[in-house]
This record gives C-alpha cells, structure tokens and sequence, in this order.
C-alpha cells in the first residue's frame, strides 16, 4: 500500500490495528463519554462534601475514597477528565487552525508574506513556552479563556513550522501548478489541494499538540496558575491532594494517572498510525 | 562574530516581548498591586509613584537601562530588593539545572547511540517504548511515584529539598537526588529520540556508506565517521530540550519546596509581581537564547563547510 492511494485509506488502516491501537482507541472512547456524559456518570456531584473525613480509604459510598476536603475522588476525577481534555481539545482546534492556514499562507505566498509570518514565529519560538505562558498569566490573570488563548498561541508557532515546510513540499508538485494554470483561487488550492495532501502528517501532528496541551494545561494547573478553584482539572486536584503522600494515600496519583492514561494512549495511537501511513513529520528542528 | 550580534539583537527583542507581555497588555499593574477594593485616589497616587503615565517606549528604556545596570528594584508584594531575592536562588536553580544536564546529556547521546546502532533492534525499540511512554507521562507524576517510594515508603530520601545556608555538602546532596531524577526522566526521552533520529540520518549519508564498503568496523564508524557529523544536530537537540529543562525547573522546584527561581517566578505570577515576573523571565530566557546560540557556535565549528564560508 502506498500513501498516495487514499480511496482505501481507512480499510487499510482498519486492517492493520494491533493489539495497542485496539487498547488506545478503547481508552480514548471511553474518555469521550466520560467528557460528554460526566454528570449522569459521576456517582456525586464533584462539589459535594459527603465526609468530615479527608482522605478517607476507598469504601462502598466512595469507591476512591475522599480527598482533602472529603470530597468523593472518582466523581472529581470524572469531572476533571472532562474540564482536562476539552480545554486541551479547544487550545489544539484553535492552534491548529491557526497553524495550518498561515503555515499554508506562507507556503503559497512565499515573499513577504512568508518573512513577516517565520520572523514573527522565530521570535515567539525564542521563548521557552512556560515563559510565555507565565508572562500573559502575570499581566491578564488566569482564566479558562486566556488560558486557551495563550496555549493555542504558543503551539500554533510549532504547527505552523509543520504546516510550512509540509506546504513548501506540496507547492511545487505539478497538480498545483495546473490548479494555479486553471486560474483557481488561494483559498481553493490551500482546501482543496493542499490540505488533502498534507493530512496524514498533520493527523499525527494533531495528535502531539493536543497531548502537549494536556500536559501543559495540567503543569499550570499543578501551579495553581491553570484552571481556577470552583472548577477542577486533573492538575489542580494532583496540586490539592498532594499534602495526602505524607499520609500513603494514593489520591495524588489518581488524577497524574488519568492524565498519563490519555497521553500515552494518544501518543502509542501517532506513533502507531505514523508507521502504518508512511507519513513522515518533518524534522523537529 | 556576526552571531554574536544576532544573539544580542535577539536579547533585546526578547527584553521587548517580555517588556510589551508584562506592561502593555491590558491588565492594570496598580490594580494587581492593590487588589479590587482600592479607591481611586491610591490608584493614581501608585500609578504616578511608578512612573505608569509616561509614554510606553519611555518606560521601556527606562526598565531596560536599570536592568542593563543592575539595578533591579523592589519587589512590589514585599518590597524586597530583587537583587537579594535573587542571590541564593538563582545559584540553586544553576546547580539544579547544571547537575541535571551533567547526567542527562551524556545519558541521552549513549541511549541514543544505542538505539541507533541496530534501528528495530530489540535495544532500539525497548528504549523508544520506554521514551515514547516518558513523553507522555506528566512531570509531577514521576515526582510523586519516587516521592512516594523512596521519600514515604522507604524514608531514603526527604520528600522536600529546602535548601538553606548553612548545609553541609552530603545533605545537599541528599535534598538534590530525587529533584535532579525526575528532571532527568523528563528532558531524557526527548533528547533519546531526537539524538537517534539525527544519528540514524548521519548513518544514512553517503559518506557512511563509503566507510561500510571500506570495511570500517561498526564501533569505529559510530564514534569515528558518525559521532562528529551528529555533533551539531545533537547539540541542537540538547539546546532544544532546554524547553522541557526549564518548565521541568519551574514544576520541580515548586513540587519540592525548593528555593530556586522557578520557585520564585511561579510565587510572583500568584502574586502578580510584575517587576519581580520580568526579572526571572528575563534570566530564563537570556540563559535559553545564550545556549541555543552557543549550539550554533558548535555545529558551525564542527562543520568544515561552515567554519570557512565562501
């Protein structure tokens, strides 16, 4: 098989899962019910106090016990699964449409176009990104909006690096050259050619910005700079519980373990998915 | 010497964003610092003591040349100079980071080297499952688990790293070992991919392949013919990886109680201490753009074809 015969794209990929993409895709279900139906899954609303017991030992009422606050650890965990992975899904929507249409741009464009936009993300990318981040959280407070705004913002440089170089390849081939004879327009010739050809690679990429963002979002949140208070992600209730290792309870460990749950399953399912389509990224630097 | 004029010119563009990031976007610093409740007449009174009515460019220069000078003001939550604040941590975070590169640099060419001898090895796949699972596992998780083993369970180690004047070595020593691990598991597998990739694509060229057919053993053509032309990439890989170093810093420090700047800089973000924000963040990023640029330094001097430009 090879990539470049699409119209049995799926069937092919269907017929070469393993065991680990089976297990991954499993898990990644599984999380997109606990994210569309956390209140009729979770036993108890996440806010509730139902002991004056923190860290209480897994029983029948709760069955991971409580936390800090007697506050049931599983409802909380299925909560935090939820706020986690659709802030982390909107920062790599955001990044990636960004990314993509102005990597894009500068590939047809070249020129000007294409100076101003690299300038701009070389000197983003001359940041480390925690620095920007702590820098924007500094001025504009942290709130769920800004947050995803800024994330988006700082991954979208590496999409767009992807997206650019991707594009550059794909603009020389002949079948953009007679689009261009044809007299297509820009924005028709990016959708309809380039996109198409460039979507195993950026499949992948999707893929890796959005278990960034994870555990982005999740290192802020252990911060106390991420997701604030009344709601809960999966890094905040690691920061809350973690006075609770002094006393060997596991509760800290539920919500890292969540999140290492999802990533990896993300990352098996790229690397996986990478080798089956012969897709390549291009190189990191 | 040309980039050593593009590392400052990109230092001052970099001093710009952080300048533009903290001062220009739309928060009111005089509000951070007095909270909601605060009349009008002590905002203006802050604003005016703070200089936060002159023009923006004035501003700047102004910040820049105290900064240029080391003149680095006052906290604005504590009022301490942020020159003493400094001292200590800053040394702390340099060890923190300077130990942790000693082990995982090293660590990472062998575990890369290793896997790329043989692609699709046994070696070469355990060690990219093992990677590939590291990326994706959350810095604090690996802090907890060891935190849990070695600090709780076993009591070998001390849970937190409080380091304080007037430690003898071997307990600093003891404070930095779980620390430094988890730094290193975190910067290690990126850097064990991205060194396999870059050797495999050097073992890739024709000049190896000239050396297999002249029958150059295999440990001889890794560390003799591939080693040298996979310097300069690697050192990229390692200047790239300092990303991961420093974010790794600022969740270690803050997960271990240790008193370093990342420590700091996470304190003063909660407490919206701008100018205190603006240090920190410039020494992390200057310490970033001076090793990216001085893994350009290395791959131009290990490459002929770049050390004499036509």
């Amino acid at each position: 098989m090879k990539p470049n015969e699409p119209s049995s794209g799926l069937r092919y990929l269907l017929s070469e899962l393993t065991l680990t993409p089976i297990v991954c895709l499993l898990v990644l279900i599984a999380i997109i019910v606990v994210v569309l139906f956390a209140p009729f899954i979770a036993p108890h609303p996440e806010a509730a106090i139902l002991t004056d017991e923190s860290f209480s030992l897994p029983g029948e009422l709760m069955l991971l016990g409580s936390d800090f606050l007697g506050r049931d650890v599983l409802s909380r965990l299925i909560y935090g699964i939820r706020v986690t992975v659709s802030v982390a899904f909107a920062i790599s929507l955001i990044a990636f449409i960004l990314g993509c249409a102005l990597g894009f741009l500068a590939a047809v464009k070249r020129g000007w176009v294409d100076s101003l936009l690299s300038r701009s993300v070389d000197a983003l990318i001359s940041f480390p990104a925690i620095m920007v981040a702590l820098i924007v959280i500094s001025a504009l407070g942290s709130s769920i909006p800004v947050l995803i705004i800024t994330i988006a913002l700082i991954d979208s440089t590496r999409v767009f690096r992807v997206a650019r170089a991707l594009g550059m390849d794909i603009v020389v081939q002949d079948y953009i050259e007679a689009a261009k004879v044809r007299g297509e327009k820009m924005g028709w010739i990016i959708w309809h050619e380039m996109l198409p050809n460039a979507l195993a690679p950026l499949a992948a990429e999707f893929g890796i910005r959005f278990t960034y963002a994870i555990l982005f979002i999740s290192a802020l949140s252990f911060l106390g700079l991420g997701v604030q208070a009344p709601h809960a992600d999966l890094g905040v209730m690691v920061k809350e519980n973690m006075q609770g290792i002094l006393y060997e309870t596991y509760t800290p460990l539920y919500p890292a373990l969540c999140i290492a749950m999802v990533t990896l399953s993300v990352n098996l399912l790229v690397d996986w998915f990478l080798k089956t389509t012969d897709a390549e990224l291009p190189d990191e630097l | 010497m040309q980039r050593l004029l593009l590392g400052i010119a990109i230092l001052f563009v970099v001093s710009l964003l952080i300048f533009i990031g903290t001062e220009i976007l739309p928060g009111d610093v005089a509000q951070a610092i007095l909270g909601q409740g605060a009349t009008p007449e002590l905002l203006e009174n802050v604003r005016v003591r703070l200089g936060l009515h002159d023009p923006a460019p004035v501003r700047y220069f102004r910040w820049l040349g105290n900064l240029v000078s080391g003149n680095l003001g006052a906290s604005m939550v504590s009022g301490a100079d942020i020159g003493q604040l400094l001292g200590e941590r800053v040394w702390n975070t340099f060890m923190l980071a300077g130990v942790t590169a000693l082990i995982a640099v090293p660590l990472a060419i062998l575990l890369g080297l290793l896997s790329a001898i043989k692609p699709n090895s046994l070696m070469d796949r355990t060690i990219s499952a093992v990677s590939l699972s590291l990326i994706s596992l959350p810095d604090f998780l690996i802090a907890i688990v060891l935190v849990m083993v070695f600090a709780v369970k076993l009591s070998w180690l001390p849970a937190i790293a409080n380091l304080r004047p007037g430690l003898d070595f071997f307990e600093v020593a003891r404070m930095m070992v779980l620390p430094v691990t988890v730094l290193v598991f975190t910067v290690l597998a990126h850097m064990v991919r991205m060194t396999r990739t870059a050797v495999i694509n050097v073992l890739s060229s024709p000049a190896t392949e000239m050396a297999i057919l002249k029958g150059v053993p295999r440990w001889r053509l890794l560390l003799v013919h591939a080693l040298p032309n996979a310097l300069a990439p690697i050192a990229n890989v390692v200047a790239l990886n300092l990303a991961f170093l420093i974010s790794g810093i600022v969740v270690v420090e803050t997960l271990f109680n240790f008193s370093g700047l990342g420590r700091l800089m996470v304190e003063s973000v909660t407490t919206r201490d701008i100018p205190v924000v603006q240090i920190c963040a410039m020494i992390f990023c200057t310490v970033y753009v001076l090793l990216n640029l001085f893994a350009d330094v290395i791959s131009i001097v290990s490459n002929p074809r770049l050390r004499y430009p036509k």
